[in-house]
């Protein structure tokens, strides 16, 4: 049905919840696929609090449990959504990109391709750009 | 200018979600939007005043409240069943510049706004 909805909608989601540990990640990617699927589009979907683990390119759970990461990474690919992080959430809990890396000093970086760190502010801009923000995991 | 309303409903220690709230809140409030926020529930607990969170290696999230008119957030609201049901009275507050509603006017409240942040 893409393309047939008159009443099309911009979506924003907030996840604050890490993955494994709560489901609240897990639902909101269902939520971004399901969305996409009916016509919506989703602007972005910005990774605040425990949420900023979504984005670990070392995560490596047991094969038979879903890989969050890889598939918010796949929808990011399929769909051009961006996928933030809250920088200042990330670097506390050690979610780092190759620049922040090198600026602390660390011996890696282990932000998932396909994210991108991201200030406060792009939260708040995802609000007011768009008509709904749904907040999972809080 | 959209209405925003942030909605912090859990307690200042324990876990990051009230600091995390407050930090989002403050980055919100420069962003030139009406930002606006409402405490419930155990977030109730955040707006009561003498806390002293050193014992636990904790910033005071008490102390960081009163900057929030300064930072343009002046519509502060406050679950007047959340402080009851918690035994708290509004003069036990950091900030005296609170509007302290019921659920009705709570209702109201969430229904004005153009976003609602949940933490």
């Amino acid at each position: 049905m893409r393309g047939f909805f008159i009443d099309a909608m911009k979506f924003s989601l907030l996840i604050q919840a890490a993955p494994h540990s709560a489901q609240a990640s897990a639902t909101a990617l269902s939520f971004a696929e399901a969305l996409l699927k009916q016509g919506h589009s989703l602007h972005r979907v910005f990774f605040y609090r425990d949420g900023v683990h979504n984005a670990s390119e070392l995560a490596a759970p047991p094969q038979d449990e879903t890989n969050l990461p890889h598939r918010w990474q796949a929808l990011a690919r399929e769909h051009q959504v961006e996928l933030m992080v809250c920088i200042a959430a990330a670097l506390k809990r050690g979610i780092l990109d190759e620049a922040e890396a090198r600026r602390y000093q660390k011996a890696s970086a282990n932000l998932a391709p396909g994210f991108v760190l991201g200030g406060l502010g792009q939260l708040l801009e995802a609000a007011v750009e768009s008509d709904r923000l749904i907040t999972f995991g809080n | 200018m959209k209405k925003i309303l942030f909605i912090s409903r859990h307690s200042p220690y324990g876990t990051s979600q009230a600091r995390e709230a407050l930090e989002a809140l403050l980055a919100a409030a420069v962003y030139g939007q009406d930002t606006q926020v409402l405490f419930m529930d155990d977030g109730v607990f955040q707006l009561v005043n003498n806390q002293n969170s050193a014992t636990i290696d904790q910033k005071s999230l008490g102390a960081s409240l009163p900057a929030l008119p300064l930072y343009d957030v002046e519509k502060i609201y406050v679950h007047s069943e959340s402080l009851r049901n918690r035994g708290i009275s509004a003069n036990e507050l950091v900030l005296d510049s609170v509007q302290i509603i019921d659920s009705q006017a709570v209702s109201r409240l969430l229904a004005q706004q153009d976003q609602l942040l949940s933490f």
